[in-house]
């Protein structure tokens, strides 16, 4: 089982990215202190897209890419990641 | 992460990437989406 987000900014991403590993930071929804611990990806980041078919991709998420702020959307993600290790 | 075989949850937004776009992309290469969602908060 894997998550992948496609959140337009670091902040979003990196709460969506804390809920379904270690708990809902905020501590209203129902996973709060529940640690799933599942791995996560935004669907921008290179080791997911590289996986599509390249003209597949560019037409799904193409326009977005573009106009969204990749490399702190990858950076949000990532650090989640890395604190789970 | 290999995306072929995996159950995949979807967790798109209205605002940035939409739930149905990454289900369209991880079901071309074999993954198998559990639960799409697009997020909206407007």
């Amino acid at each position: 089982m894997v998550v992948i987000l496609g959140s337009p900014t670091a902040e979003s991403a990196e709460i969506y990215a804390r809920t379904v590993t270690e708990g809902d930071p905020s501590w209203v929804g129902p996973l709060a202190g529940i640690a799933l611990k599942l791995p996560v990806y935004h669907i921008l980041e290179p080791e997911i897209k590289s996986q599509f078919d390249q003209e597949i991709y560019n037409e799904q998420v193409g326009i977005m890419e573009s106009v969204l702020d990749t490399d702190d959307l990858i950076e949000a993600v990532n650090k989640v990641r890395r604190e789970q290790q | 992460m290999d995306l072929k075989g995996k159950n995949v949850i979807i967790v798109g937004e209205r605002d940035g990437v939409p739930g149905p776009a990454i289900e369209t992309l991880v079901k071309s290469v074999g993954g198998t989406p559990a639960l799409v969602q697009t997020q909206c908060f407007v």
